[in-house]
């Protein structure tokens, strides 16, 4: 039992790098999807080079390089921010990569349909094409939620006190048998804590497609 | 550009830690996938014994992050006698989480050859391993095959992971070298760039049979 209080004391934290990430994720992949997608030859290829290699590197060499490496006069990076800003990044890119993808499953007719009816560009793609658009790609957004989730616990390694960091100092002072204890409940907590994502993101699916083909 | 010649000055101890990094996930490749082709086979088996333990495998190696797993294998179970290297560790951890993704890549992709071809193994008469070995095997690893080629990357990614364990690959090394010249934003970019050289190309080999596929269907 002490290990599981123990364990959950990091629980908020996991919580707020999770949320955060994913909320910066969720906006700042808006404008590199449209990039992803643009007719500019020079905008589309530095955009799928920029994310290309933000999803070519490990969490791990991102979070070290904003932790350790930027160090700009007295300004520091203190660990939460390095990883919420760190994980963000991360997550804008996956996040574009997912959006881009669903934008292209919109049939061109629909885009067509929206310029013959005179709607102006922003128009037709707010309330045309992104709509649909979502609809696709909302369990990926859902699978990348909870890797993202999962992908948190990296930041442990820079000294964040959420759930893995805290599991591995209760380890550190019951050296004896029970040492394992708090890594298995930390297991155990991430795939538990996983499932209402996948639940809701399932009945979300399900309630769209009525919207649809009801 | 001194920035250059510091690089070309560390780039010797990067590249033995790099090499580690890719024999760690060679490892995870090459003992992971074949042991998620049986998993995934024994999840959807008649025993439950057997599709029971094969679930638990696959849920965990899914649902808990890698890290967890690694701390686990090198933290936690020499508490109970059964230590082991650092990089056995990283390995046995790696080969679990890689054997669990394959084997829900490759379910996927049995399931997604046509039914047809199965009701015309039945007429045929052939027997029910006839019927997946020779018919629905080789189709639907070919259309994991992009799936699979991910994984490896993700994997080759995820050894960096084991740096947390004390392994010496490629982010211990960029770390070391850090340590001593205080340099970590030159260092740190370096081993990005290390992974990048090796992610990059390999995403771009995967993106080609992606499409070469999708042609080859349609």
């Amino acid at each position: 039992m002490d290990a599981l209080f123990a364990v959950l004391q990091g629980l908020p934290l996991t919580v707020v790098l999770t949320a955060s990430s994913f909320a910066i994720g969720l906006v700042g992949a808006v404008p590199v999807a449209l990039g992803l997608n643009s007719h500019n030859v020079v905008l589309r290829m530095s955009c799928r080079l920029v994310v290309d290699l933000i999803r070519g590197v490990p969490i791990i060499v991102w979070l070290f390089l904003l932790k350790f490496g930027i160090h700009i006069g007295t300004f520091k990076f203190n660990p939460i921010n390095a990883a919420i800003i760190g994980l963000g990044v991360v997550s804008i890119a996956y996040l574009a990569e997912i959006y881009r993808g669903g934008l292209q499953t919109v049939p061109r007719g629909q885009f067509e349909a929206a310029d013959a009816l005179g709607l102006p560009n922003r128009a037709s793609l707010v309330g045309v094409i992104a709509p649909q658009a979502f609809r696709i790609v909302s369990p990926s957004i859902a699978t990348y939620l909870v890797g993202l989730f999962k992908d948190s616990s990296i930041a442990s390694t820079i000294i964040v006190a959420e759930l893995v960091f805290q599991s591995q100092s209760f380890a550190r002072q019951h050296p004896t048998g029970e040492g394992i204890l708090p890594y298995i409940i930390v297991g155990a907590l991430y795939i538990v804590l996983s499932l209402p994502v996948a639940y809701a993101s399932r009945r979300l699916d399900s309630r769209m497609r009525k919207a649809v083909f009801a | 550009m001194s920035w250059f010649t510091d690089w070309a000055a560390y780039l010797p101890q990067m590249l033995v830690g790099l090499r580690m990094s890719l024999y760690i996930a060679f490892v995870s490749v090459v003992l992971g996938y074949p042991l998620g082709l049986v998993l995934g086979l024994t999840v959807n088996s008649k025993n439950f014994a057997a599709r029971a333990i094969s679930l638990a495998i696959v849920e965990i190696g899914r649902g808990a992050p890698a890290l967890v797993i690694l701390y686990i294998f090198y933290y936690g179970l020499p508490k109970f006698g059964i230590s082991m290297e650092a990089v056995t560790a990283a390995c046995v951890g790696l080969v679990w989480n890689a054997a669990a993704y394959a084997s829900e890549i490759m379910r996927a992709g049995f399931q997604s050859v046509d039914r047809g071809q199965l009701e015309a193994s039945n007429a045929l008469g052939l027997s029910r391993r006839d019927t997946f070995v020779r018919i629905i095997m080789p189709q639907g690893i070919r259309s994991a095959i992009p799936g699979l080629m991910g994984l490896a990357i993700q994997m080759f990614q995820g050894t960096s992971l084991a740096f947390a364990i004390t392994v010496p690959e490629l982010m211990k090394a960029a770390d070391e070298i850090g340590g001593r010249n205080f340099n970590y934003l030159e260092t740190f970019m370096l081993a990005g760039l290390c992974y990048a050289a090796i992610t990059l190309p390999a995403t771009w080999i995967t993106v080609f049979f992606e499409k070469r596929m999708k042609r080859a269907y349609a």
